[in-house]
Parts: structure tokens; sequence; C-alpha cells
């Protein structure tokens, strides 16, 4: 069951966020369409986070406008976004799956029948009454995401979510963001990891001191980036 | 120890005198504990969440309110609840419902305090998650009540200590009416003063004794739902 309204697509026009005498995010022009992953890769501090903030709307710019399919505040049924490190409420696995279907209209058959289905799309099937804090870190990652599946998104942001995560852990997360964005759900994912880029990514938007240096195809970006920072980043020099 | 002994008996050979006014106590202070939960609690969370022009004035106010002097709120209920007062038409004063309202405007101010310093650092943690699920106030309040939940046992023990520990309030708005609004420490102040000490020790032994029950009881329930709910 698809709610009607849509935030697709977010504009950012000339944005800016400045915090504490710093500026994170420096007029910045963007556009979040329909269509494959967008990664956003960058060194710290590149505004990488800030711009997934922005335009899931938790954070207001200094300057400049953003709109969300022509609205100036989002609507937000269905923008999901899973944290670096999220934080599970203090009940089951399947609770907390429970607690972002809520406002899903379902009755209590149907809402438990989901809570299995989504646990099962996040290779946690059975998990259902385990306590979501004594879950693995890997483990609550997968979780956060059938939390955001849960919102039925037509966008899914994702926040370094394989950062602190084993080999084996991130790619269980980059299976399931795979078939996220087969399924026709518009993924934005920030990662410091250029080989999950290159194995994720429709489009790289390579971000340096809250500015887009370059925003490419994968596949080119990384074969023959435009621009000389972003060679030198593919080549692991430091940016500073 | 021929006063301990005695009070032993006067436990252990279940005086109808001693249990009613154990069962009095109970009671008051229970249902006192219980309406400022009521009303604490989301007062709590409600300071917790919002943000608003005099907000800090409230909290400070609130924080210093948890050292209310009985006597002062027995006094203030008093004047209320007394004929000429506002609500003297209610008809309560001397009158257990007397007890558990003044109680529980002095024990209030205790849960909401801790309330608000509990939800407010659980929402640090949740604030991000919360808002990006779009989550409204009031489901916002009563999720920060649940998954907080084990700490708010702690604050409902240090509210229901503080009624069952009370005497000025209660002596003042309750008059310490023999069997029908004697409660164990007002009880115990009385006896004390008349000489009688085996009731009053053998009160002071179950009010001690109640006290270390609730507390061990509210320990076994919060850590039994922390390893429930990991």
């Amino acid at each position: 069951m698809r709610a009607p309204s849509s935030d697709l697509p977010i504009t950012l026009k000339d944005v800016s966020v400045v915090a504490g005498g710093a500026s994170i995010v420096d007029r910045l022009t963007f556009e979040i369409a329909p269509g494959a992953p967008t990664i956003l890769i960058g060194p710290n501090g590149a505004g990488k986070t800030t711009l997934i903030r922005l335009a899931m709307g938790l954070v207001a710019p200094s300057s400049g406008r953003i709109d969300w399919a022509g609205s100036e505040a989002p609507r937000g049924e269905r923008l999901a976004m899973v944290f670096q490190r999220p934080v599970m409420l203090r009940r089951s696995a399947g609770a907390n799956v429970a607690y972002a279907l809520r406002d899903r209209g379902l009755d209590r058959r149907r809402r438990s029948e989901r809570v299995s289905d989504l646990l099962r799309r996040v290779g946690l099937a059975g998990f259902e009454r385990h306590p979501a804090r004594r879950l693995s870190g890997g483990e609550q990652q997968r979780l956060a995401l059938a939390r955001a599946l849960a919102r039925d998104p037509e966008i899914l942001f994702l926040d370094e979510p394989t950062a602190s995560l084993d080999p084996a852990s991130t790619k269980a997360v980059e299976d399931i963001v795979g078939g996220i964005a087969k399924s026709g759900i518009k993924v934005v994912m920030a990662t410091h990891d250029l080989g999950q880029a290159r194995r994720l990514g429709g489009e790289i938007v390579f971000l340096v001191h809250g500015r887009v240096v370059e925003r490419a195809p994968a596949e080119r970006f990384f074969r023959s980036p435009d621009k000389p920072e972003s060679a030198s980043f593919l080549r692991g020099d430091l940016i500073i | 120890m021929p006063d301990g002994a005695s009070a032993l008996q006067l436990v252990l050979g279940g005086d109808p005198t001693l249990y009613s006014i154990v069962r009095l106590s109970l009671i008051v202070s229970l249902s006192a504990a219980a309406l400022a939960a009521v009303i604490g609690m989301p007062l709590g969370a409600y300071l917790a969440l919002v943000r608003f022009p005099g907000r800090a004035f409230i909290v400070v106010l609130l924080n210093a309110c948890m050292g209310l002097p009985p006597v002062v709120v027995g006094l203030a209920v008093y004047l209320l609840l007394s004929r000429s007062g506002p609500l003297g038409f209610l008809g309560i004063l001397f009158t257990p419902k007397a007890m558990i309202l003044a109680q529980s405007l002095l024990v209030l101010p205790i849960i909401a305090a801790l309330t608000r310093q509990t939800v407010e650092d659980l929402w640090i943690e949740y604030r991000d998650e919360l808002t990006a699920m779009r989550v409204g106030a009031l489901r916002r309040v009563v999720t920060l009540l649940w998954d907080a939940r084990f700490s708010l046992v702690t604050t409902l023990l240090a509210g229901f200590g503080r009624a069952a520990a009370e005497v000025g309030t209660v002596m003042i708005v309750g008059g310490n009416i023999e069997g029908f609004t004697r409660t164990m420490t007002t009880t115990i102040a009385l006896e004390t003063s008349k000489g009688d000490l085996p009731l009053a020790v053998g009160l002071g032994l179950i009010l001690i004794s109640i006290i270390v029950a609730v507390n061990a009881l509210a320990w076994g329930a919060r850590r039994l739902g922390e390893i429930r709910a990991g």
C-alpha cells in the first residue's frame, strides 16, 4: 500500500550551512531524483552527512532554498534514513520494526506478518522476540534497514551504514542495499569506502569542503575523473 | 530489650490495630505516589521535550520543590481544604483523601523533576532516530516514557519512599485520628511521645521492612525487564 504523496525530486538551490562560524555546506546546488543509487563520497568534513540531513529535512539551511517536489517542507511519509550508529528502541527486534509500521493502518495480524517479512528480507528471520540492543552491530544495522523499509520509502538515505562493521556484515548490508535499489527505491548513501562506492554506485557525487567537486556515473568517475581533486582523492592523497 | 520483644510480639501476633494502621499507610502512600506519577511523568516528559519561554525557570522551580518542607505543604493543603478555604466545599479535611492529596503534592515535584532529567537524557540519544521517523510529539512522549521505564521505576520508588516516610503533612491534614487517619509515621511519633515504645518500635520495623521489600521487588522487576528488553 503506497501513499500517494511524493517528496521527489528534492532540489537544493544555493544552500549553505554555517555552524559555529564554520562553513559546513557552501552554496550547494543539487538535485535528488528517482533513479540509480547516488553515492556521496569525500574526505571527513566534506559535508556528506549534512547534505543527507538537509535532504531529510532534519537540518535547516543557513541560506539558500530546498524544496521537496515543489514544496517548501517535506511531507516526510516516505523519506527514511539509516544512521551510522542506529539507535535501537529498548524492545524486541520485532517491536522495533512494528514501531515504524504503526502509522501504516495495518491490523495486528497484518502488522505481525509484515514484521516477519521485513526481518526475513534483511536476514533476521526468527529474531522477532530477540532484544534489539543485544544484536551485534551488523545485525542492528540490518534491523535499522528493516525499520526504514517499514516506512515504505520512496527514498532511503544511508549515512555510512557500514563504517564500523566487519567485512561479512558489510557485505550483508551491501547486498540488502543493492536489493533495495533494484526494487525501485531511490538510495542516497554516504560512504568513505571507495570500493563500496564502486560496487553500489549508479552515480558518484564527490564533495570537498561542502561543495560538489564532481558528479558523474560511477563507472566513468572511477575510470577517468574530470577534476584533478577527484583523481587525487582516488589515488589516496590527503585532500586538505 | 523488653521493648524490642514486645514489638516483635505485636508484629508477629497479628495485632489488628497495628495492621489497620499499616493498611491505611500503604493505601495513602501508594495512592499518593500513583497520583503523582500519573501527573508528574507526562509533565516531566513535556518539560524535557518542549522548549518555551520561562522553561528554565520552571525547571529550576521544580528541582527546588523536591526539597519542599512537608509541614509547609501540609499547611498549604490545610488552608485550601479548611472550611473557609477555596476547596473547603469538598469536605475532605481530616480524611485519608486529604492525606493522599497532600502527599501527592509533596511527591509530584520529585517524580516530575527526575522524569524530566531521565527523559531529557534519553531524548538526546533518540532525537535523530525519532525525528527521521517523523514521530509526532505525543508519541515521542509515550515512546520515551516507555523506553525509560526501568529508570523511572527508581523515580517511582523515590516518590513512594518520600510519601511512606513522611509525617508532618499527614499529621496536619489528617489529624492523626485513631482508626481513621492514623498512619505508621504519625503513630510512631505519637506513641513515642507517650512512652509506648513497643508499638512505635513494631511499626518502625514494619515500615523499614516494607520499604526494603518494595525496593527489592522493584529492583528484581527492573533487572528482569532489562534482561528481556536488552
